[in-house]
């Protein structure tokens, strides 16, 4: 097996091999700690899908949720450079299986007539969603879920005219009483 | 331990007094005027060295770190000043050396706004230094000076930038001198608990091992192995080879050095890390200069990687064995493991390529840079300090300057700074007093800092300027021959001072070399000279190349140890 680590793809070129992962990045709740982070994946060349940063129970900490696309190898070196700087407590990559990860999105889009609205209406309730903003003429619908399932919505809500959609990105926790 | 009386800037400076900070180098502005007044109002037992340009006390602090160990402080303004820092602090960074840098800053309530030498350098350095501070609150101070000093000089040390506005250090200090460190994410006293478990694996493999190499880093400097490293070769019969940083962690005149190994590393170094069944890398981060190739690197060996910095492993190369941990402690677990290796048929080996591929120079055309090198050695039995700059002239007193002993070579490996070798000089000189300090430069290199003579004339340091000219930037100008049909493109150097009366403007003495017959007796009156600080100017032969030389990205075995009869591509590799 070649034993070199270094390879010449750019980390965002279109490559099948490249997966999604979610990093759960536990840190010291200062100014300029978002900006280190963020240097170690731009240095790099990834792209950070999704981020979601907000204050931990004990408020001198803050906990990162980063959604991303690269090749496993490359994501090695990040998490161990995250984990290296100053301020991070840790860096653990979650999947799916050892992990509950969800996001939010909020979608508005037009509603012109009672069939439309009930229709629209019918969809929601199945995605477990609940409407949030009403007029005569738009709709606006909250859905949370795991990342499928709300591209799964955004998918059925298409038929509408839809004018703009806001998503969290990711939130994770450990499944079971492990820490994330 | 309270005091009303102080302001921010008071405190700062006692802290880092008690921190045992013994220099700060630096160059006054307006945001830094506080702490300026302060170095006047507070006693202590820091001495304050005025440099000539911000990037020169950097580099001061980088040489008297890399000389002891130990970090100095860099004080200057904000704006250009702390943005002429940033080249200093890459290089400390890139090359694991600690030390304290203070930048000020325009005061709070104009941050953002464009405010006269404003600069965003908590943003602009976070990418090269090991950590940075923006200080809000001046009761903080204490606080943040130790733990920028505890990070710079813990786990894998390196420089640690502190942006003090100017009103938190104006502010009335009314904290706490001597508040515990706050770091829940730093932990750096678990690196000397080493894995037994990855001790025994990596014993193992040594004891299957009849073609071992022992690759010393940087990282067995900052540990202080030496002495470990030196007992586990002899123990094993395993030779050592040690990368640029590494020079001097073990006595390269010793019959199991195979001196540096890399670009322009020995040949037999590189032919043992070839022919290797076996690579013990111990504190070095198997950079591109040193692997060449990366898959083709120890593609027959094990490899067993041992360094402090987790975020290594994998990085390069990928080992059979990994020690995370410090050098010295791993050594002192790894030592009680090992026993004799049948090594002898393998080291008669490599001292037939010591024979075959010697180091060597032509002593005909001209003065060649080697040759006063060479001579320099004897004449200093190489127990001077060198300091180098980038280049030619680095990689031939690497080869030709042998270290017996560790801390006494400096030199620019990651960042690979030009400008340097002269004020690194100057910081290592600050540092050992009693010691020769020689500063080999190109004219190049040097013209980016010699500023800093005035500097190293006030304080009357005893420090050898070698400047070694080959009116030219010879490395390029080397790959320009080699790679690019010869066509020089940016590379004449023509415009040249007169080195020696630029000297003597500064009050310096001066010496000049011309001819390869006078290169001992006058290197041996600057020696000799001990009024201050003397430059030795060599006119050196303009066109001649380094060899042993792995083009960037080659595998090792493709490494050329005289000048290519055949036309050469150009290098995929690295830069």
């Amino acid at each position: 097996m070649p034993r070199s680590i270094v390879t010449t793809d750019t980390p965002t070129s279109a490559n099948p091999d490249e997966v999604t992962h979610t990093l759960s990045i536990f840190v010291n709740n200062k100014a300029g700690v978002l900006m280190r982070i963020c240097q170690v994946f731009a240095r790099r060349g990834y792209n950070i899908e999704s981020l979601v940063v907000s204050q931990g129970r004990d408020a001198h900490f803050s906990r990162m949720t980063i959604g991303l696309k690269g090749a496993p190898e490359g994501l090695e070196q990040i998490v161990k450079q995250v984990t290296k700087l100053i301020d991070v407590m840790h860096c653990y990559e979650h999947t799916t299986a050892d992990a509950v990860v969800k996001e939010m999105l909020l979608i508005k889009f037009l509603v012109g007539n009672a069939q439309q609205r009930t229709d629209a209406l019918q969809i929601i309730e199945h995605f477990n969603g609940k409407t949030v903003d009403l007029t005569p003429s738009s709709m606006t619908a909250m859905i949370t879920g795991d990342s499928p399932k709300v591209d799964a919505a955004v998918g059925m809500l298409s038929q509408f005219d839809i004018i703009e959609t806001v998503r969290t990105g990711k939130v994770v926790m450990a499944r079971g009483e492990h820490p994330t | 331990m309270k005091s009303n009386q102080m302001d921010g800037a008071q405190a700062l400076l006692r802290t880092l007094d008690d921190l045992g900070v013994e220099y700060i180098f630096g160059y006054s502005g307006g945001a830094a005027l506080p702490m300026f007044d302060a170095l006047e109002t507070v006693e202590t037992n820091m001495k304050f060295v005025l440099v000539r340009h911000e990037q020169g006390a950097v580099h001061m602090a980088d040489g008297y770190a890399r000389a002891t160990g130990k970090p100095a402080a860099v004080l200057v303004t904000s704006g250009p000043g702390a943005g002429n820092t940033v080249t200093g602090l890459m290089t400390a960074q890139m090359d694991s050396v600690p030390m304290i840098v203070l930048t000020g800053q325009q005061v709070l309530w104009m941050l953002g706004k464009d405010a006269f030498q404003e600069a965003d350098i908590f943003s602009i350095t976070m990418p090269v230094v090991k950590h940075n501070y923006l200080v809000k609150d001046t009761n903080d101070l204490p606080r943040i000076a130790r733990e920028a000093h505890h990070i710079a000089t813990t786990g894998r040390p390196g420089p640690v930038l502190i942006d003090i506005p100017k009103n938190v250090s104006q502010d009335p200090f009314d904290g706490d001198l001597d508040p515990p460190v706050n770091l829940p994410g730093y932990e750096p006293e678990k690196s000397t608990e080493i894995d037994d478990t990855a001790i025994d694996e990596a014993a193992g493999l040594i004891s299957q091992s009849q073609r071992p190499v022992i690759l010393a880093g940087q990282g067995c400097m900052i540990a202080r192995a030496g002495e470990e490293l030196f007992k586990l070769s002899r123990t094993l019969g395993c030779p050592v080879t040690t990368t640029l940083l590494g020079k001097g962690v073990f006595p390269e005149t010793d019959d199991y050095s195979l001196g540096m190994l890399g670009m322009h590393g020995t040949a037999y170094a590189n032919k043992a890390i070839v022919e290797a069944d076996l690579i013990l890398n111990i504190g070095s981060r198997f950079d591109d200069r040193i692997i060449g190739q990366a898959d083709k690197f120890g593609a027959n060996a094990k490899i067993i990687h041992m360094d402090i910095d987790p975020s290594e492993m994998n990085k390069m190369i990928r080992p059979d064995v990994q020690v995370i941990g410090d050098a010295k402690a791993s050594l002192i677990k790894l030592n009680k493991k090992v026993e004799r290796l049948d090594t002898e048929d393998w080291l008669k080996h490599l001292n037939s390529y010591k024979k075959k591929f010697p180091l060597q120079y032509r002593k005909q055309g001209g003065l060649r840079m080697q040759q006063v090198i060479d001579e320099l050695y004897h004449l200093t039995k190489g127990e001077a300090i060198i300091s180098t700059d980038v280049g030619q002239h680095q990689m031939w007193a690497a080869q030709f300057y042998k270290n017996d002993a560790p801390y006494k070579w400096l030199s620019s490996g990651g960042a690979g700074t030009m400008g340097f070798g002269f004020p690194a000089a100057i910081g290592a000189q600050f540092a050992c007093p009693d010691d020769l300090v020689v500063a080999i430069v190109g004219d190049g290199g040097f013209q980016m800092t010699l500023f800093e003579l005035a500097t190293a004339a006030l304080h009357k340091l005893p420090l050898k300027i070698l400047v070694l000219n080959n009116h030219y930037l010879g490395m390029v100008r080397q790959w320009q021959e080699l790679f690019f049909e010869d066509r020089k493109s940016g590379v004449d150097l023509e415009g040249n001072p007169d080195f020696v009366k630029l000297a003597a403007a500064y009050g310096i003495q001066g010496f000049n070399i011309k001819r390869p017959a006078d290169t001992a007796r006058i290197l041996q009156k600057a020696l000799d000279y001990n009024e201050g600080p003397c430059l030795i100017h060599a006119e050196c032969c303009k066109t001649d190349n380094v060899f042993p030389m792995i083009p960037a990205g080659a595998a090792l075995e493709d490494m050329l140890t005289e000048p290519p009869k055949a036309k050469m591509a150009k290098p995929v590799g690295s830069t």
